[in-house]
């Protein structure tokens, strides 16, 4: 199903998006273009691409979802190898991009035998998000050698689409947008990197922890034209800032293309200036829902209307009344029913719910668009956490599951550290200064450092910025997790 | 319950409101009425004028120190904050626009209010760029001054 329209957003008041250089490629034999900077899942968006990949079970087609490379919803073939996440993968020139009818077949492409290639720093960090970015300077500033991996192709994480002016003290960056925020930090780290101090491997992942008598020990895997580099990585202490995966909701067709989630459509459109749709229903009035929606209007898509399940709206008022004053319903005690589409959205059944969240009957409402955003919450990655045996708790108010960690951000395990989402959902400010605190402390943990003055600072600063009624559930949280911990202590 | 938790709009009495006299020099009115950690606009105020407690008190404008120089208006991370001037039978209201096209001096919008509804054409008095905000001043009728709040542009 390829679109007549062009998709791809050339003005915008807050972003840059004059035509990049053109890159043709094929998809199912078929010669189509992206631009320089793309994904390939972003340039099949732009070209109209709906479909990319089907249900195992039920054939149904899916769509893009997650656009970080933490669902399955993009796995496709890419020069005759399977199972590429095409929504993280680099856009290449001439590439040859199939569906994967079912079951992948085994690769027919060659696999040379790289060697795999050793690496021996004080501090890996996984991720280069907020926290991971904050950690690795900290920590490499305070004299340790650092090492920072991250899936996808730059740095900065979710503050590369966030084209918001962020919350916080005047201090703490309050004023700036995300996007600037990504690239002041991105700056910083490469300065870092050419003194020698920080290594950086984008199109990476830490594919686990292995076993291993002094240090720890974990394998990095790097994507290189679709191929992989392993990297044999030791290290003294390893900093985990993950992040986290949206979620998503249960209602019928909530797998037809069409349905992202909302930090997805944020990625396609402010990453890779391509239009997910003409017309949008968001589900969930928190702040990612109610900024996404501002966003899709800057990006000029029409937002039919906001619903949330809640009986008042969970975002802050500022940023739900920039959208009111667009004339953007929003519709508390609202959920959506259903999704129906053919082989992607096209109406979608919306319902009243009473005040024990229960669907009213004969109030449905249908909606005509193309484009359901969920913007239900976010889960802590901790599958690597779990991994290395981190103590984890189910705490519902963090997100999921979240690993037990000190004020310093160690977990129960010496030498573990977790910072930023993955240590509980909270906002962009507070993950930077965990991940100060957690480069900061790991490198006094290994004498790197004697700045106890300056963690000091941090923790009043973190407190400062939870201490109003917003911060009320991550104190609860943090609270939780300390005495998880202290829990965990009584036990040994 | 506030009806703007459940909606998101502000009515005028969840707001502090200058007197008329204050209305008439022109000064910046906060519709920031929750508490969240977030102070840029103390910093922005050349005269001092805004105030808060902490970073997670509500800030607060004394209308008596605010010339209405509209610096804090495209400072506003929230976008919440609007100078309003009042002048007899008009007013002009200054406010943080973040869409493509942007006006031009003299070009005629639409007037929108809190809810998003059509008031009636403005005219574009002034266009300030503010890093990537633009904060325009518009005219319009002196009984909308408390009630318009963005710009609707027609390419």
């Amino acid at each position: 199903m390829i679109r007549g329209h062009s998709v791809r957003i050339r003005t915008h008041p807050i972003l840059d998006f004059t035509q990049r250089k053109q890159l043709p490629f094929y998809f199912k034999k078929k010669k189509l273009i992206g631009e320089e900077g793309d994904t390939i899942a972003s340039a099949l968006s732009a070209a109209g691409v709906t479909t990319l990949t089907k249900s195992l079970k039920y054939d149904s087609p899916r769509g893009f979802f997650c656009g970080i490379g933490k669902c399955s919803s993009c796995l496709m073939r890419v020069n005759g190898i399977p199972n590429v996440r095409t929504c993280i993968a680099p856009l290449k020139e001439g590439i040859c991009v199939e569906m994967q009818d079912k079951l992948a077949e085994l690769p027919e492409a060659e696999f040379p035998d790289e060697p795999k290639k050793n690496l021996t720093v004080d501090v890996l960090i996984v991720g280069a998000g907020p926290a991971g970015l904050c950690a690795a300077i900290e920590c490499a500033t305070q004299g340790a050698s650092v090492l920072i991996v991250d899936e996808n192709q730059r740095v900065g994480g979710q503050l590369v689409k966030q084209t918001h002016k962020f919350f916080g003290s005047k201090q703490e960056r309050a004023g700036t947008r995300g996007i600037d925020i990504a690239k002041d930090l991105e700056k910083q780290l490469h300065a870092l990197e050419s003194e020698g101090k920080i290594q950086v491997i984008t199109d990476a992942t830490a594919i686990g922890c292995y076993d291993s008598t002094k240090k720890y020990r974990f394998g990095v895997v790097k994507r290189c034209e679709y191929k992989n580099i392993l990297y044999d990585v030791r290290c003294d202490a390893v900093i985990l800032a993950s992040g986290a995966m949206e979620n998503m909701l249960l209602f019928p067709g909530n797998d037809l293309p069409g349905v992202y989630g909302a930090g997805a459509v944020q990625t396609l459109m402010n990453v890779y200036g391509v239009q997910p749709g003409q017309r949008v229903l968001m589900v969930g009035a928190g702040n990612v829902g109610l900024i996404v929606s501002y966003q899709l209007l800057q990006a000029g898509i029409a937002v039919d209307r906001v619903v949330e399940a809640a009986p008042i709206i969970g975002g802050y008022n500022v940023h739900a009344a920039k959208l009111r004053r667009c004339g953007v319903p929003i519709q508390t005690s609202h959920s959506i029913k259903e999704v129906r589409g053919k082989d992607k959205v096209e109406s979608a059944i919306i319902v009243a719910l009473d005040e024990n969240w229960k669907p009213i009957n004969d109030s449905e409402e249908y909606i005509k668009c193309d484009t359901i955003c969920l913007a239900v919450g976010l889960t802590p990655s901790t599958r690597l956490l779990s991994q290395i045996g981190v103590k984890l708790q189910f705490i519902p108010e963090a997100g999921g599951y979240v690993a037990a960690h000190d004020d310093s951000m160690q977990t129960n395990i010496k030498g573990v550290y977790v910072a930023g989402d993955a240590s509980g959902i909270e906002e962009a400010s507070t993950a930077m200064i965990e991940g100060k605190i957690a480069g900061l402390a790991a490198a006094i943990q290994l004498g790197c450092s004697k700045n106890t003055k300056l963690l000091r600072h941090y923790h009043e600063e973190l407190q400062h910025l939870r201490a109003g009624p917003f911060g009320e559930k991550p104190r609860l949280v943090k609270e939780k997790i300390a005495h998880l911990l202290e829990e965990q202590h009584a036990r040994l | 319950m506030h009806d703007y938790e459940k909606n998101g709009i502000l009515l005028v009495q969840d707001l502090r409101v200058p007197t008329k006299k204050q209305l008439e020099k022109g000064v910046a009115i906060l519709e920031c009425i929750q508490e969240i950690p977030c102070d840029p606009c103390v910093a922005s105020c050349p005269v001092h004028a805004i105030s808060m407690k902490d970073i997670n008190a509500l800030p607060v404008n004394d209308f008596e120190k605010c010339i209405g120089c509209t610096k804090c208006v495209g400072i506003c991370p929230g976008l919440a904050i609007f100078v309003v001037k009042v002048k007899e039978k008009k007013a002009w209201i200054t406010l943080p626009y973040e869409f493509v096209p942007v006006p031009e001096v003299g070009d005629r919008v639409t007037a929108l209010d809190r809810a998003g509804q059509k008031r009636e054409k403005a005219l574009v008095k002034k266009v300030v760029k503010q890093g990537k905000t633009m904060v325009i001043t518009i005219e319009v009728d002196s009984k909308l001054a408390m009630d318009v709040r963005n710009i609707k542009v027609e390419p």
